[in-house]
């Protein structure tokens, strides 16, 4: 592994490792930090999607709500033990994302992103109306908490659980990206013909990356799931799937590190403008926009950039 | 109410809010056609159409027709505006940032729209008449005969101007080939903006004459830009007359959905035929897969 | 005498109305190097285009070593042994000179994303593998110092290079080079024929579409001529340089008898 993604990673480790010490044990900021770690997740598999294989995927939020879900549902209901229902999850979202992403991923540019903006508001009202399973509009609660020796997990121990997976697909990814896999992403993105010419065989990879970034996604709603205990379909919306994407513009599709970074600030945004609720969507609205025109590269990069003097015109 | 009584109310209102989706997917139709962008931002123009006259006729009291004339021209400027800082700007820019910053204005329109209007949903008057009127035993609002007139009257207006001025007719030649089109001395430029503000024109028209009947509020735009992407997409991207009956067609078809089957899922009928449609056969019922593989995205 | 590597026969492509290739018969043998050529818009690069399998043909059939290509996908062919490069370069401009010619080694190799991801032993060995042929393709092109440059900030001389270098890295039996000369001068000319002949020497056979005649007379052992898709004149390049019809062809009018 490159050694500057081994340095970020250990930082991330002792920052992760030592937050509960550093914010005094105060579980709002350390409930801040597993939101975080969720979105982070699964930013992460949207940002290999859209920085590195080049798509689009505008409702990803419903993958994370099959997740939540599924785990939800199987765990609350039907007594299913949370390793079961987490991987029934996974197994459900690769499938509808096979499904879906199959004749999905050969539309070009904007067809693909309506689709999968279509796919994700089709989920969201199956959500809302499958109501003997889902709860319907009012939600599903009574999410059972994950124990470990019979004492259910929270707070501070949830962190490390959340942020252990995190750092783990982080691996994961970054194997995958350092890899013929990643490169052959990579030319995807850089001249489909090309790749299919020099025999990556395209159509595969977009849906392989599009099943493991769907699986991303479902992992994180279970986790979400069991911090939660309640869930209900509005989180799972349109608008978390533009705040997703966001999160991969804004921070920097080009790196996974800078998804990652867009992950933690834009997980901070709701809570910067709980008291201006009327500002919110204005808001999420303008930064996407600034970004887009001034610093497209996002911002990891933009920051980079300015330090090194470059100026790039922006191209995703 | 006998079932062919309730086949009639259906048809109405299908007919109703298919003219929105029509005048949406016309929208989308003359963006794509001009630039091959899609503007998702498209939906927030029939709020703001319908918004922004509910603030001159209800707050600022002007009489209906001033009110509409205003509206549109209101959204029209934002349209045009829209063009110009924000799509102009990144003409260069990758299919992908041009699909977000389209996202990004909706975002934006939406957020504003918030700040200055709030959630809740606001109504209009009808422009005329004041009771329902029974036609073959369903029962019709008077609303319904000005959305069906306005949008037959803007369908033969997009005929003529594209198909007897010589403007339409240097609009669709920039949609054709671009470079073309400003070799023979066509501003390709002002066509561009030219079609925002068209299309703005088009959401404006839609949202003043639809909230009477459903009223409006903030986020109604994502859901009509989907629909009404569906619509578009089903005639045949770029093409006017496609976009409208294929408008009818989903505006039916969901009435339909609704009523004899089960209206939670309403709105998932136009969008599980946008999903069908675009995995089976993009180029839509009336466009043809060869002429839609040569055109550029 | 020598095998067939290429065998076309009847090859037809219309699109809707208009015939870009019309009843193309020619074969090319093994490792022999064959130009094409022919006034522009004549289908030299529709046919390779077809050949790759980027194009379905309307109508013939077309066999590589004997087996035929025809309804096969572009990455299915690359996979049999056929690799090109683009007349309008298409180099992958988000990667580093390196990185483009290792995508070359893709086919030669078989770590997918749960063995890439879980770093297994064999991946690595793979990775190093892929490394190594791709700084030697480099090498052959004269590349070696540009292999960690990003691939669009190359000079185009060198980024034509590059694309050979990254074709060359699938392990091609057969090489499609697509007016590799455009823009270059004399002297990066005369190189690229050494080049090409270097080529022939690893036992690649060597098709190439070129507008540059003293290089498709210099190099080329057949050359083909066609005109408005069909084929117009086959042999050796001096009879080409003789042949009415050719000359008719490129300069459009009836050549003095």
């Amino acid at each position: 592994m490159k050694r500057d993604d081994l340095y970020t990673l250990l930082c991330i480790l002792i920052i992760v490792g030592l937050f509960p010490w550093l914010a005094g044990g105060n579980q709002y900021f350390i409930s801040l930090l597993i939101f975080m770690g969720i979105n982070g997740i699964i930013v992460m598999g949207l940002g290999m999607l859209m920085g590195y294989a080049g798509q689009i995927s505008l409702g990803h939020a419903a993958f994370f709500g099959i997740g939540a879900y599924s785990s939800g549902i199987l765990t609350a209901k039907y007594a299913f033990h949370p390793a079961q229902a987490f991987f029934i999850g996974v197994l459900l979202s690769a499938i509808i994302a096979f499904l879906v992403g199959k004749p999905t991923l050969r539309l070009k540019g904007h067809y693909m992103a309506v689709a999968t903006l279509g796919f994700g508001e089709v989920l969201f009202i199956i959500f809302n109306e499958l109501s003997p399973l889902t709860g319907g509009p009012s939600g599903l609660s009574g999410i059972p908490p994950l124990t470990l020796l019979g004492n259910p997990i929270e707070g501070t121990i949830y962190l490390y659980l959340v942020w252990g997976f995190l750092l783990l697909l982080l691996l994961f990814s970054l194997n995958v990206i350092n890899s013929r896999v990643g490169r052959a992403l990579r030319a995807i993105h850089g001249s489909e013909l090309a790749a299919n010419a020099m025999g990556v065989d395209a159509s595969s990879y977009k849906l392989q990356v599009f099943i493991l970034s769907a699986t991303y996604a479902s992992m994180a709603g279970s986790l979400y799931a069991h911090f939660v205990t309640f869930i209900s379909p509005s989180s799972f919306s349109f608008m978390f799937s533009i705040l997703l994407l966001m999160m991969v513009v804004v921070g920097g599709a080009e790196t996974i590190w800078g998804s990652l970074l867009g992950a933690m600030l834009l997980t901070l945004l709701p809570e910067y403008l709980r008291g201006l609720e009327d500002f919110e969507v204005l808001a999420y609205g303008a930064i996407l926009m600034v970004v887009l025109l001034f610093m497209p590269q996002g911002i990891l990069e933009g920051v980079r950039n300015l330090f090194s003097g470059k100026i790039r015109v922006g191209v995703l | 109410m006998t079932l062919t009584n309730q086949l009639i109310q259906f048809l109405f209102t299908g007919l109703t809010v298919g003219s929105i989706y029509a005048l949406v997917a016309l929208g989308f139709s003359m963006i794509y056609s001009s630039t091959a962008i899609i503007n998702l931002a498209q939906g927030e123009f029939v709020m703001l159409g319908g918004l922004i006259m509910v603030f001159f006729t209800m707050v600022l009291k002007i009489p209906m027709v001033f009110g509409f004339a205003l509206t549109v021209i209101g959204v029209t400027l934002v349209g045009a505006l829209f063009e110009r800082l924000a799509i102009h700007p990144l003409k260069k820019a990758s299919l992908i940032t041009l699909i977000i910053i389209t996202l990004a204005g909706s975002i934006l329109f939406r957020g504003v729209a918030m700040f200055l209007w709030g959630k809740d949903p606001y109504a209009l008057p009808a422009f005329s008449g004041r009771s329902p009127v029974q036609f073959w035993g369903a029962t019709i609002q008077y609303q319904i005969f000005w959305i069906l007139g306005i949008t037959v009257l803007v369908v033969f207006a997009i005929w003529f101007f594209f198909n007897r001025t010589l403007m339409g007719k240097a609009m669709a030649a920039c949609a054709f080939n671009p470079l073309a089109a400003r070799l023979v001395g066509i501003n390709v430029r002002k066509m561009v903006l030219f079609s925002f503000g068209l299309s703005a024109a088009f959401g404006a028209i839609a949202g003043a004459i639809i909230t009477p009947i459903t009223l409006m509020e903030y986020d109604r735009g994502p859901l009509l830009a989907l629909k009404g992407f569906a619509a578009a997409v089903l005639g045949g991207l770029g093409s006017g007359a496609g976009s409208i009956v294929a408008g009818f067609i989903i505006g039916i078809l969901e009435s339909l959905g609704a009523g004899l089957i089960s209206s939670g899922y309403k709105d998932a009928i136009a969008l599980v035929v946008l999903l069908i449609i675009l995995w089976v056969k993009p180029s839509g019922l009336f466009g043809s897969a060869e002429e839609s593989e040569l055109k550029k995205f | 005498m020598s095998e067939e590597a290429l065998r076309v026969q009847g090859l037809q492509k219309s699109f809707g109305g208009l015939r870009a290739i019309d009843s193309l018969d020619f074969i090319v043998a093994e490792q022999q190097i064959k130009s094409i050529i022919g006034p522009n818009g004549a289908g030299k690069t529709t046919l390779f285009n077809l050949i790759t399998g980027i194009l379905p043909p309307t109508g013939g059939t077309f066999e590589f070593r004997g087996r035929p290509l025809s309804g096969l996908k572009p990455h299915e062919i690359a996979r049999l042994g056929i690799s090109r490069t683009f007349q309008n370069l298409q180099l992958f401009g988000n990667m580093t000179a390196l990185e483009n010619v290792m995508v070359g080694r893709h086919i030669r190799t078989a770590a997918g994303i749960f063995k890439a991801g879980l770093r297994f032993p064999g991946m690595r060995r793979e990775e190093r593998e892929i490394r190594e042929k791709a700084m030697e393709e480099l090498r052959f092109l004269g590349l070696e110092n540009k292999a960690l440059m990003n691939a669009a900030s190359l000079p185009l001389r060198e980024q034509k290079l590059l694309e050979i270098a990254r074709a060359l890295a699938t392990q091609p039996k057969l090489l499609l080079l697509d007016e590799p000369a455009a823009g270059l001068n004399m002297r990066e000319t005369e190189k690229l024929a050494e080049m090409i002949l270097k080529i022939r020497q690893r036992e690649i056979t060597v098709m190439l579409v070129e507008h540059d005649m003293s290089l498709v007379m210099d190099i080329s052992d057949e050359v083909l001529v066609l005109n408005y898709g069909k084929k117009i004149a086959e042999g050796l390049p001096r009879d080409i340089q003789r042949n009415r019809e050719v000359i008719a062809a490129y300069l459009g009018e009836e050549a003095d008898a």
